[in-house]
């Protein structure tokens, strides 16, 4: 017999955020703390993997122990514990797989791995509590690009991914191109604001017989190109229309590839998830478009789009109640796919 | 005084309960599987075939470094779970001096050496005074051809001990110019035995520290650390 009430210790460090939560019953999020060493990488323009793994270790007791006050609970009062073991830097996963572990371990709670993406697209049932599968999700961040359809709990197919660079990638690299730094995201969206996303024609790219396949490195480049050719023709470049029109031409194929997948498997609801998911113009184009399709959209808060542990807990909670649990050779699996285990 | 202690600094994972007058059990695995995945299930082991209450413990020791970056993070995450969830605390002894412990009451010198890529081993120099292990030279990484220069200086008999000698073992033969050993197979890699050992002197002496304030001590910087350190030499 499962217990009335479900309360799960999650923890997260696949990459630089370490992070824990408690989470009622999946959906209730009772603590969720994050500590991020985005500072740090920045001294070297992306995440370094060794010095990511050290900060985890320094601070994982920390951002466990204050979980748990949060939350009012001590270890003992948790029902299960949930960890990230992929896909991610293998250093930093192995970190948090070790912790969670040895608590599992002393406490004799069961153990739940959890994947990194799984997490993200379930941090959508967070805050919209009528959110159910089945329905599409886009999925992106620094290091994926992918549509997966959620077929019900815990069950995913992946219909669409990136061919080579992720969209969250593309947007670091030109936001190095531009001079804006890392991480690039947040910096494009918001100079995007003060450019003309019509400035500049660059390329959406369709996959011949992949629809649902996404391509971002022909767009780099010709970003990158188009920056080269304003130098060598000593113009100067208007760094607020390049950014725009960037961002446009990631979010048009974005949510065109979202839009179409949705209709063709006759889906009527569409999530959107990972650290891209908080770029502005990315969600207020999905918004209008499903509007104007008739699908539901839905979109976890920024707070929940970046790497954090609700999430994790949520998806440990519908991976506990199918019964899945880990034992205590669980290790890190940086290559892990969505839907596997 | 009840110990429990973890060592997964190089490709030996060890685990072992040790109390102030005998060793409860020793578990050690040589062999090329991930720590991840043996470290714990061995602990596991360890205690289903003991029935020892985990809760009973008084400290955990931990082989606190240096080795390889991915071990020392392993047993670190987990010795730091284990005193989080039992609320005890750690005890972090020093890997070098843990191996030169397996020698215990040798009148030689004992020279630990541990792989440490990049063409170094991390070494140091111990010998026994009575029961007291002393510090000649603490851990440290080093070439090998600075270890043989030293001990050649020092000019006493020596034995050595860990897996970094492997790799040297001819230029140790061909250099040296003072009586030599090589520990033999049941001493001659880490082992949560010696760990634990130790570590009841450290407890005694109030070495201990908290779950939370615990790491490993790497003895080097990230690459990423050092190439910044070195650009911003040559500005």
């Amino acid at each position: 017999m499962e217990k009335e009430e479900v309360k799960i210790l999650a923890i997260e460090t696949s990459c630089d955020e370490t992070a824990a939560a408690v989470v009622r019953n999946g959906r209730e999020v009772l603590s969720n703390v994050i500590s991020s060493q985005i500072e740090l990488h920045k001294l070297y323009g992306g995440v370094v993997p060794e010095i990511a793994s050290r900060k985890h270790i320094e601070k994982i007791n920390q951002v466990v122990e204050e979980a748990l006050e949060e939350s009012q609970m001590t270890l003992d009062d948790i029902d299960a514990i949930a960890v990230t073991y992929g896909p991610g830097l293998v250093g930093a996963l192995l970190v948090g797989v070790a912790f969670a572990k040895s608590l599992a371990f002393a406490k004799k709670k069961p153990l739940v791995g959890v994947h990194h993406i799984e997490g993200h697209i379930s941090a959508n049932y967070i805050e919209n509590l009528e959110l159910e599968p089945p329905f599409m999700c886009l999925v992106v961040s620094g290091g994926h690009s992918h549509l997966v359809h959620v077929k019900e709990y815990g069950k995913y197919e992946i219909i669409g991914r990136t061919r080579d660079d992720a969209a969250g990638e593309a947007f670091d690299k030109v936001a190095r191109a531009l001079g804006l730094g890392y991480p690039g995201g947040p910096k494009i969206d918001k100079l995007a604001k003060e450019g003309n996303k019509d400035a500049i024609k660059f390329p959406r790219a369709v996959i011949e017989g992949a629809p649902n396949d996404f391509s971002f490195s022909g767009l780099k480049s010709a970003v990158l190109n188009y920056l080269n050719q304003c130098e060598m023709k000593q113009v100067e470049v208007n760094r607020a229309d390049v950014a725009a029109s960037f961002q446009q031409a990631v979010v048009d194929v974005l949510v065109g590839h979202a839009v179409l997948a949705t209709k063709q498997l006759g889906l009527t609801k569409l999530a959107l998830a990972g650290g891209v998911a908080s770029n502005s113009s990315l969600r207020e184009a999905m918004r209008t478009e499903c509007l104007r399709q008739g699908i539901q959209f839905y979109h976890p808060s920024p707070i929940f789009c970046t790497d954090n542990a609700a999430m994790i807990g949520v998806a440990g909670y519908y991976e506990y109640i199918r019964g899945i649990r880990d034992g205590f050779d669980l290790n890190a699996v940086p290559n892990l796919k969505i839907g596997e285990r | 005084m009840r110990i429990l202690a973890l060592d997964s600094s190089g490709l030996v994972a060890s685990v072992a309960i040790v109390e102030e007058e005998q060793m409860i059990a020793e578990y050690t695995i040589n062999y090329k599987k991930t720590h991840s995945q043996t470290l714990l299930p061995m602990l596991d082991e360890v205690v289903k075939m003991t029935q020892i209450d985990l809760a009973s413990i008084d400290a955990i020791a931990i082989s606190g470094g240096p080795g390889s970056f991915t071990g020392l993070r392993i047993g670190s995450a987990t010795a730091k779970g284990l005193g989080f969830a039992f609320n005890k605390p750690l005890i972090h002894v020093k890997t070098v001096e843990a191996l030169a412990y397996n020698l215990y009451g040798t009148n030689q010198i004992i020279c630990p050496m541990m792989d440490a890529r990049r063409n170094q081993v991390y070494t140091g120099l111990y010998e026994f005074q009575g029961e007291q292990l002393h510090v000649l030279k603490d851990q440290v990484p080093n070439s090998i051809e600075e270890v043989i220069e030293e001990l050649n200086e020092i000019g006493r008999e020596v034995i050595f001990i860990g897996d970094g000698i492997v790799p040297h073992k001819n230029l140790l033969k061909e250099m040296l110019q003072i009586p030599y050993h090589f520990a033999p197979p049941h001493l001659c890699r880490q082992r949560a035995g010696a760990v634990g050992a130790l570590a009841q002197q450290y407890y005694k002496k109030g070495m201990i520290e908290s779950a939370k304030a615990h790491v490993p001590d790497y003895l080097r910087l990230s690459q990423a650390e050092r190439e910044m350190q070195e650009k911003l030499k040559g500005m």
